[in-house]
């Protein structure tokens, strides 16, 4: 089926005129509006929904060098609006969402990203998530680099941000729809002046089911002047949506400046012009060669992942599956709309963002309508297809687009779909549970009914899916449905978040990607399922520990500067595995240097690529430390379910018996024709489960964190985050020596030695002492509310045990030891954990000359596998 | 459609046509302001200048790159938000950037070098 170049769809614009008209305004704050000077505005713009009160804050310079921007910015602010009782539905929860400093620059791939961070309802610690469209941008160049919005309104209510009248205002919109693919429309069209205007314009919404769902996502609106339609991307893991429809927020809309390539105001323009055109050269040399992102999108890997037996099936049981090439790139090719610009913001020439154009939806109250559908990407088709044993493509878009405009996470949703096929296929679930729901393996039908009732808050779909995995599964063991440790070891979620869509089962470090994470398993943080189990580049637990360190703290930074992450590996210099050894390769150098140059030449502060990572570093462990505020951030929470790890199962490891079993002679000299099944599988869980124990031990070590994954002292010291706030919390934590030392440095002594609570003078970092947490002075409120905690945050350690393990999960009590001791790996001695018989690596590609005339690039070899699977 | 034709063999390398086209449009003599660019090559000169080709016209995300009544490929100023994948997506790499400026510039064959150019090496054409 093509859908090439229709551009019609059901409009929803009857009555804007008339629904303006029905807006009451309930508050007004006036502003001058500013063009960012060097990337910042320096202001953040506050609204309390409860005291319908909107007001603006000053964004201090130290605040700048300690948190950047971004996400940075999201998490300070974030942690000085809560306190570490509070709940996600609690009025001081907040949403504060930020474009960071390079935000909005238009020369480079990627440059337009929001970071939005809240207080997350499955996993009640912070969550950030990395979203394009318009919003931020706009928001940036109406004069500010941050929103934040706070308090509870008693009803509906859209927030509007008008950047050339200068005016803010909280409004009444009682006729315009919730579901963000019309509310998007109708606002966009409502704020526009004309035509031309409508770009200029953005809006943030949520949808029905993110009323009765945990799992709410929030889409990002952009105007596509091509199409003349609303497009919308998602700010889709950890529930940021459902914070937002519990605020009662109906939208969030911008309305900003004409944007043009200076409304950054770089620093250096030609500095970053350059580094753009660089890359936007590679495009168009290199792009159909290596991941064909303009054509596909990352639906690209979807063959290569079912190729390596790593396309998650059946709740991420299997990694392949004959019907793939259904749901493959060749099929999405089709589906997407080509050769027209699908840049998520300007000067993405990545182009991505793509569609299927005028999709008539088959279900559902838009039953009949003609849409576009954003998406699918690759975590979609893998996600709402072949983890849930569906593999035709039209369930799969109508899914998604579903999930989009009701605001539902599709990854979550994704793998919550998988987990409760599973359970139906397993007798967990039948249709008297499920009530009435078939949710055999495959059947897109229920897929999207079950959907439709988390957007009508009934049934199965609200009562159980919406709640998400990792209460599911407490739910169920408490009906007695299932043997818990069962529910456990398939049960795809960490931290409560649910693992996004690959299967790291066959990779260690994988494994450690996913759960040795911070806000829970999503991929953003480190894909190492090539390097490490493809190429085998990373074969100690050391090289593993390095990497688990480095690309966590690498891809950080892209989230504190509003940036994307898939330009910087989805393409590469025709030259950058030739140049460069293959771990050094996997960084792509010169693209690191390509983010050196724009974040120096937009701030007009120079950087290093050292000193890239140090900006990271200083907001990764304080995140962690977040973690450990809200009760989480400790080592009981960094354990995968088995699932994730190794086969649970008789059928899995009858899908890879081969592997399975020559790991057991090669990793445990264990001869497999000795062994049951039964007994072969307990092996490799004791293994795997023991192995990846002393990844975290080795982790920790090189993330500066004691054995129970806690930042010591001197890594907040070295990364100048010793805030006494910060120390306080992980104090309780900390080896004794540590702790006598903390209470000497910050809580006893004269003028020039700080006390917990108080600014410190660190000898050694003496912005530190600026940028004062205003929570230190803070009482906790009066009326701290006593909500029960979710039983989900209680249980949600897990009943693999080991020696070890034992003894390290003892939270919140002093570690009496010292962590070198503590720390003992040999990973020398060990074995490569994987070995992928008979793969070789991705072929090389040669650079294209272009001189003068532009000849259509040649490559010496084929490159079949490219630059794959670097998500 | 009207295009400005080369001929590289005739040029001389004088440079007169990155002269007026610099002074035309930007009212300065430096030649990284020129449209058209003369370069030295082996046993000779080469010239680069846009020939209307038009593939930068879908790849502009706001449709600022239109073709006027002549062919001619044009930027629309006013609609451009400066970034340059026009620049990077040129198959000749004949579409300009200058640090001083925030949109980019091309050849929009107005003859003026066709005069400047003692050796004849210039001409407007149709195809
Ligand atoms: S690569 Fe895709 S997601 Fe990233 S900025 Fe470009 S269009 Fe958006
Ligand atoms: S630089 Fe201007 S004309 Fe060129 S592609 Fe970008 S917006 Fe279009």
């Amino acid at each position: 089926m093509t859908y090439n170049r229709n551009f019609e769809y059901t409009r929803y614009l009857d009555n804007v005129e008339e629904m303006k008209k029905a807006h009451q305004v309930l508050a007004e704050y006036k502003f001058t509006p500013s063009h960012p000077e060097k990337g910042y505005c320096n202001r953040l713009l506050h609204i309390d929904l409860s005291a319908r009160k909107i007001s603006e804050r000053k964004i201090d310079q130290k605040t700048k060098d300690i948190f950047t921007g971004g996400r940075g910015f999201g998490l300070k602010y974030l942690w000085e609006a809560i306190k570490p009782n509070t709940r996600w539905s609690d009025p001081e929860n907040a949403i504060i969402i930020s474009p960071g400093p390079i935000g909005g620059i238009t020369q480079y791939p990627g440059s337009g990203k929001s970071l939005v961070v809240s207080l997350s309802p499955v996993t009640n610690i912070p969550i950030d998530s990395n979203v394009g469209g318009y919003f931020g941008p706009l928001m940036k160049f109406s004069g500010f680099d941050a929103l934040m919005v706070q308090g509870k309104s008693k009803d509906d209510v859209i927030v509007v941000l008008d950047g050339v009248a200068g005016r803010v205002t909280i409004e009444r919109a009682p006729l315009e729809a919730v579901d963000s693919h019309v509310a998007a429309e109708q606002f966009t069209h409502e704020y526009a002046e004309n035509q031309e205007d409508r770009r200029n314009v953005s809006v943030v919404s949520a949808g029905k089911a993110a009323e009765h769902a945990l799992i709410g996502c929030l889409n990002f609106s952009y105007y596509d002047v091509r199409r003349q339609a609303c497009r919308l991307k998602q700010a889709g893991r950890g529930g940021i949506g459902t914070v937002f429809r519990n605020k009662k927020i109906k939208a969030l809309i911008v309305h900003g400046p004409k944007v043009k390539g200076d409304s950054n105001h770089p620093v250096d323009p030609g500095r970053v012009a350059q580094a753009g055109i660089r890359l936007h050269k590679e495009m168009h040399d290199y792009d159909n060669k290596m991941c064909t992102m303009r054509k596909v999108g990352t639906t690209n890997i979807v063959d290569v992942m079912d190729a390596y037996d790593l396309l998650p099936t059946k709740n991420f049981q299997y990694g392949s599956h004959p019907e793939t090439p259904k749901i493959g790139k060749k099929v999405w090719e089709e589906y997407f709309t080509q050769g027209v610009p699908d840049g998520c913001w300007y000067g993405c020439s990545m182009s991505c963002a793509h569609g299927v154009d005028g999709y008539v939806l088959k279900t559902g109250p838009y039953k009949g309508h003609k849409v576009i559908v954003d998406g699918p990407e690759y975590e979609n088709a893998a996600g709402l297809g072949s983890n849930c044993g569906i593999f035709d493509p039209d369930w799969i878009v109508e899914c998604n687009f579903y999930c989009d405009t009701y605001g539902i996470d599709t990854i979550s949703y994704g793998t919550l779909c998988a987990f409760v096929m599973e359970c139906y296929d397993r007798g967990i679930l039948n249709q008297e549970r499920t009530g009435g729901l078939d949710l055999s393996w495959g059947n897109g039908q229920a897929q999207l009914e079950m959907l439709h009732q988390m957007a009508r808050g009934e049934g199965f779909g609200a009562q159980y899916a919406g709640q998400g995995v990792a209460r599911m599964k407490l739910m169920f063991a408490q009906n007695g449905w299932g043997d818990p440790q069962f529910l456990n070891d398939i049960a795809c979620e960490g931290k409560g978040l649910e693992q996004s869509e690959y299967m790291s089962k066959e990779s260690l470090a994988q494994q450690g990607g996913y759960y040795l994470t911070n806000k829970g398993p999503q991929h953003d943080e480190a894909w190492l399922i090539f390097m490490d189990m493809v190429n085998n580049q990373i074969p100690t637990f050391e090289n593993k520990a390095e990497a688990l360190y480095y690309f966590p703290m690498f891809r950080t930074w892209f989230g504190l500067n509003g940036l994307c992450k898939l330009p910087w590996n989805d393409i590469e210099p025709g030259d950058n595995r030739s140049k460069y050894p293959p771990t050094e390769a996997a960084k792509v150098p010169e693209h690191v240097q390509n983010y050196v140059d724009i974040f120096s030449g937009v701030t007009g502060r120079e950087i290093t690529k050292e000193e890239l990572i140090r900006m990271s570093e200083r907001v990764y462990q304080f995140q962690r430390v977040f973690d450990l505020r809200m009760g989480k951030g400790t080592r009981k929470f960094d354990l995968p379910p088995y699932r994730a790890m190794g086969p649970v199962t008789k059928e899995e490891y009858e899908s890879r018996q081969e592997r399975y079993d020559k790991q057991l002679k090669e990793w445990m000299d264990i001869d497999p024709a000795t062994r049951s099944i039964e007994e072969k599988i307990a092996l490799h869980r004791k293994y795997r489960t023991e192995r990846y124990q002393k990844l975290v031990d080795a982790v920790y070590k090189r993330r500066g964190w004691t054995s129970n994954g806690i930042p010591t002292l001197e890594t907040l010291r070295r990364n100048g985050i010793d805030f006494p706030e910060v120390v306080a919390t992980v104090l309780p934590h900390l080896s004794e020596g540590e702790a006598r030392e903390a209470r000497a440095a910050y809580s006893t002594g004269g003028s020039d030695r700080p006390k917990v609570g108080k600014p410190k003078a660190s000898p050694n970092k003496p912005k530190a002492k600026a940028v004062k947490k205003k929570t230190s002075a803070r009482k906790p409120a009066g009326k701290v509310k006593t909500k029960k905690k979710v039983a989900a945050t209680k249980t949600a350690s897990r009943t693999i045990k080991t020696a070890k393990r034992t003894k390290a999960n003892t939270p919140r009590k002093p570690a009496p030891r010292k962590i070198s001791k503590s720390v003992k790996v040999k990973p020398s001695s060990r074995k490569p954990s994987h070995k992928k018989p008979g793969r070789k690596g991705p072929a090389r590609r040669t650079e294209t000359k272009r001189a003068g005339k532009r000849s259509s690039a040649k490559t010496s070899r084929k490159v079949a596998r490219k630059v794959v699977g670097r998500r | 459609m009207k295009y400005l034709k080369t001929n590289p063999a005739q040029c001389k390398g004088v440079r007169a046509c990155e002269k007026i086209c610099a002074r035309t449009f930007f009212k300065t003599e430096d030649p990284e302001k020129s449209a058209i660019r003369v370069i030295q090559a082996e046993g000779g000169f080469e010239i680069n200048v846009c020939n209307q080709c038009g593939e930068c016209i879908e790849v502009c995300p706001v449709e600022a790159i239109y073709r006027n009544q002549q062919g001619v490929v044009m930027i629309n100023k006013s609609k451009c938000v400066g970034c340059y994948i026009c620049v990077g997506y040129c198959p000749t790499l004949s579409m300009k950037t200058h640090p001083d400026l925030r949109e980019p510039f091309k050849c929009v064959a107005c003859g003026a070098c066709v005069k400047a150019c003692p050796e004849k090496a210039l001409e407007i054409a149709e195809k």
